[in-house]
């Protein structure tokens, strides 16, 4: 079989898996001839997907034994199946990282002969970029579920980052879906990444000259809508990998149509909105104070789909509201729905030297439709006036849906891009 | 009215001293490009890709004598500090120079004079006015760095080197690149760094940049038309960005926005987006149409006892995958509810089928008279198959049914099954006969060469165990090999039967 007809048989079989991210090794290699990584991720391309293309993301195979009944690669589906050969992976990305085109390597592998066996494949690649090629560009392996703790050990000494994904947010799930995937294994694989990226980074810290390990950290992804798990249950998986495991990114996936789909499973067009809610609900987890059970506001224990998990929270938390945005601390004004984190940075910083008004919040460009009901500022605010009226969850609702994930059907459409 | 020529950072930055020592108000001074012209970089950057810029020597410019025009850009509050003249050198805070640095690559003609008018405040009376971000000239400013630093990033991002042999036969590769503002030199050190160990130019209008390994080298920009011929390579990477595309996803304008329709002249890859769009609805809607495998599985069909009898009834009326369409019957599994060994094959053979009972054929032969010889009363066990029903095809001639091992979907829509019986009996010890059962036990990557006549705990049991399937001892050509086989199969049953 040609490289090309390979490729796209194992690009194709790659794409479901989210992660894209190329960043957090802050250095380069030392000793590299080509590549590097300097701490923030470049993407260098885009689909119409909206989606970045940062890193060449393929399989190595898509021959799979599991049968994971959401995976376009599960051995019961009847998808072409196509191998590379180590060296075909190497050559491909030196090739597409010298013109370019990409940020690095993301390898995954469907499953053949055993796990072991497949994560050694992996390791060889990534070895051989390494070694072989002075290669000093991002690298990030999938682990292979059940793969054995050495050879886990060893991926790290060559990657930037490991993932080993969760797959689906219960343990109930993956019984269901994924028989084959055992939840205290795939726990158990992350805690091992985990010690060893700490046993490290002790010893750089004491002044051994310990190897790199992992240094971009672990990551993993969740699908979500394969099963009717809510997203309370959702977040508080994530929220438990972030705080237990240290992880840096879950990622998560709208569970989307793929091609030879498992009769098993209902056919539907991808939940993007949910999953959109799920990214905001996460970065509110991460970067805003907020707890998982807290954010989930609805009866449902589902994410409100219509308006922001932050709006959300504060509809079901007025008396929390008006904040003053010329007196209260950094995790009031994080909590004020349509201010990001830089925004309160600035507004922290602003203060100092002059009271903020309207006019500064605006500058600023906060959401400030959204704004305007929870905020005190030094002038008059006319639209705090709304937080005490009966409709103000109507009030503060967007008028259109999100725009942008519906602009694609009619761009399809028109042909218009 | 101080009329001052500006091209470079370095340039404005020696002009604004000396005026700042020497009191020289904002509204006094115009600021303006070389060669007369308002704005060198906007006449390159205009829509014309084929006007190289004009190449002009980088020192700075001397300062012309006042005239007579009064810039109608002054700002009210300067005439108030312009008492407060510092003799003195100006300090200046780092943070406004690494922002003036930036904001000096901006194409904007006017940002000399609101880079000179904000340090004006600075070094008058507001010294923290960096830090009001919501001033006037401080969000200008701020600004205009952000779109300096977006195209920086964007160019790192962009740039798509073509490899070509050079003069001496070797490989360097060579990008054209359009960015939005003067940012060549903070964007060259980066690919630098990145491409040590590799040759290569980038051109823009504005400036180009080669690397030959070892230092790096500025040069004059060039037009579109010397951009560098295709490279073979566009084909894999165009077949890629085709194929990691999600055509159940679409996100147009999150994808314009990351990646400006102004920069797609020079990526190979944007060629495809219009097809990959208008053919995206149709392959979506297909993948949801289309389905493979069956949709049920024997839970459908499960009774709500869950006993030997009422699940032997159920099972007989079992729809759950396509193999009950050419079978004779359901054969389920045989044996006293408390039996403490149980039994797992395959599924049931031709005779199997016929009769409605489990090993009951040559297989089933073998394996009495194993387990006879194990001393193993067949009366006391339960014997079962993971699949219930005979697959099969008919022989060339048609005239006998021939064995077909099931897939991995008829296993799954049969399993349910084997774990109601395992439920209801959970048997002391679980033998599976073969690779089939055991890798449904074990997990598929369990190898009965490998792990043959070891005794595991597992769920089902806690004496879980694989062996030989009677039927793969039979159909072995070399005699030795199959008396081998025969004597570990008795062997791994004694091990069972050891209570």
């Amino acid at each position: 079989m040609e490289i090309r007809d390979k490729l796209a048989i194992l690009a194709d079989a790659a794409k479901y898996d989210a992660s894209c991210a190329s960043s957090g090794a802050k250095t380069t290699r030392p000793g590299s001839e080509i590549g590097s990584t300097e701490g923030m991720g470049i993407c260098h391309s885009y689909t119409p997907d909206g989606r970045c293309v940062s890193l060449l993301k393929i399989l190595l195979t898509n021959y799979c034994i599991y049968d994971c009944q959401y995976c376009v690669n599960r051995i019961s589906s009847d998808t072409p199946r196509a191998r590379f050969t180590v060296d075909e992976v190497v050559t491909l990305t030196m090739d597409f990282y010298k013109r370019n085109y990409i940020e690095g390597l993301f390898l995954s592998s469907g499953i053949i002969q055993n796990s072991d066996y497949t994560m050694e494949q992996l390791i060889a690649v990534a070895k051989t970029l390494r070694t072989d090629h002075r290669y000093g560009g991002y690298i990030h392996l999938k682990t292979i579920p059940n793969a054995s703790d050495a050879l886990i050990q060893e991926a790290g000494l060559w990657a930037d980052r490991l993932s080993v994904n969760i797959e689906l947010p219960t343990e109930q799930d993956l019984v269901q879906l994924a028989p084959e995937k055992k939840k205290p294994q795939i726990v158990e694989a992350m805690g091992g990444i985990r010690e060893k990226i700490q046993e490290h980074s002790e010893d750089r810290a004491a002044g051994f000259k310990a190897p790199r390990y992992a240094p971009a950290g672990q990551s993993t992804q969740m699908i979500v809508g394969a099963t009717p798990t809510p997203d309370v249950e959702v977040l508080k998986t994530a929220s438990e990998l972030y705080g237990d495991q240290k992880l840096r990114r879950v990622y998560y996936s709208a569970y989307s149509p793929i091609p030879h789909a498992d009769a098993r499973l209902p056919g539907k067009s991808p939940p993007l909105v949910r999953e959109h809610r799920l990214y905001q609900a996460d970065w509110l987890m991460r970067f805003y104070g907020f707890a998982a059970e807290e954010i989930v506001a609805e009866a449902d224990q589902n994410l409100s789909l219509d308006i922001d998990p932050k709006l959300a929270w504060a509809l079901a938390n007025r008396h929390f509201f008006p904040v003053d945005v010329n007196r209260a601390a950094r995790e009031e004004l994080l909590r004020i729905p349509g201010i990001g984190v830089r925004s309160v940075d600035r507004i922290l910083s602003i203060r100092r030297y002059k009271p903020l008004r309207v006019a500064d919040l605006k500058k600023m460009r906060v959401a400030w439709n959204r704004t305007k009901v929870f905020v005190l500022t030094a002038d008059y605010n006319p639209g705090v006036s709304a937080l005490d009226k009966v409709d103000l969850s109507r009030r503060v609702r967007p008028s259109s849906q999100q725009l942008m994930l519906f602009d694609a059907a009619s761009s399809a459409r028109s042909g218009e891009v | 009215m101080q009329f001052v020529t500006v091209q470079t950072f370095d340039d404005w930055r020696a002009a604004a001293r000396a005026m700042l020592r020497s009191g020289v108000q904002p509204s006094a001074v115009r600021f303006s490009a070389p060669d007369g012209s308002a704005d060198l970089f906007a006449a390159c950057d205009a829509a014309d890709p084929e006007a190289a810029p004009p190449t002009s020597p980088r020192s700075p410019g001397p300062p012309r004598s006042p005239g007579s025009t009064t810039s109608s850009r002054s700002p009210a509050r300067s005439s108030e500090a312009a008492a407060t003249t510092a003799a003195a050198a100006p300090r200046v805070p780092k943070a406004f120079l690494d922002l003036a640095r930036t904001v000096a690559c901006h194409r904007d003609p006017g940002r000399w004079q609101l880079l000179y008018r904000t340090l004006w405040r600075i070094s008058h009376d507001e010294p923290f006015l960096l830090r009001i971000s919501t001033d006037d000239d401080v969000l200008q400013l701020r600004r205009m760095e952000k779109a300096v630093t977006r195209d920086v990033h964007k160019m790192k991002a962009f740039v798509r080197f073509r490899k070509v042999t050079d003069d001496t036969g070797g490989e360097a590769f060579v990008a054209w690149h359009r960015p939005d503002h003067q940012i060549m030199r903070l964007a060259a050190p980066f690919f630098s760094r990145r491409f040590r160990g590799m040759r290569w130019t980038i051109l823009t209008p504005h400036e180009s940049a080669t690397w030959d390994g070892t230092h790096l080298q500025y040069g004059d920009g060039v037009p579109a038309s010397e951009a560098p011929e295709g490279d073979e390579l566009e084909q894999l990477w165009k077949t890629y960005y085709g194929s990691i595309f999600n055509p159940a996803r679409l996100k147009v304008r999150a994808m314009k926005r990351e990646m400006p329709v102004r920069h797609w002249p020079t990526l190979p890859e944007a060629e495809l987006i219009a097809d990959l769009l208008s053919a995206a609805p149709g392959r979506a809607e297909a993948m949801i149409q289309h389905h493979e495998g069956f949709a049920d599985t024997a839970t459908k069909f499960m009774p709500a006892d869950r006993d030997l009898p009422s699940l032997r009834q159920a099972a007989a009326r079992c729809h759950a995958c396509d193999l009950h369409r050419c079978a004779t019957q359901t054969v389920f599994g045989e044996g006293p509810a408390g039996a403490q060994v149980m039994f797992v094959g395959e599924q049931p053979g031709d005779q199997e089928d016929l009769v409605g009972r489990p090993f009951v054929g040559p297989a089933g032969q073998l394996l009495d008279q194993a387990l006879a010889q194990a001393d193993v009363d067949r009366g006391e066990v339960y014997v079962t198959n993971v699949v219930k029903h005979f697959k099969f095809k008919p022989s060339q001639r048609g005239k006998r049914r021939l064995h077909q091992k099931p897939n991995s979907r008829e296993i799954f829509a049969c399993r349910p099954w084997l774990e109601a019986e395992i439920a209801e009996i959970q048997p002391q010890s679980l033998v599976c006969l073969g690779a089939t059962p055991a890798q449904a036990i074990f997990g598929r990557d369990f190898r009965i060469s490998r792990s043959r006549g070891k005794v595991f705990q597992t769920e089902w049991s806690p004496r879980t165990i694989a062996t030989w399937h009677p039927a793969a001892i039979l159909r072995m050509p070399d005699a030795g090999r199959a008396a081998q086989m025969r004597e570990q199969l008795i062997q791994d049953l004694q091990r069972v039967a050891v209570q």
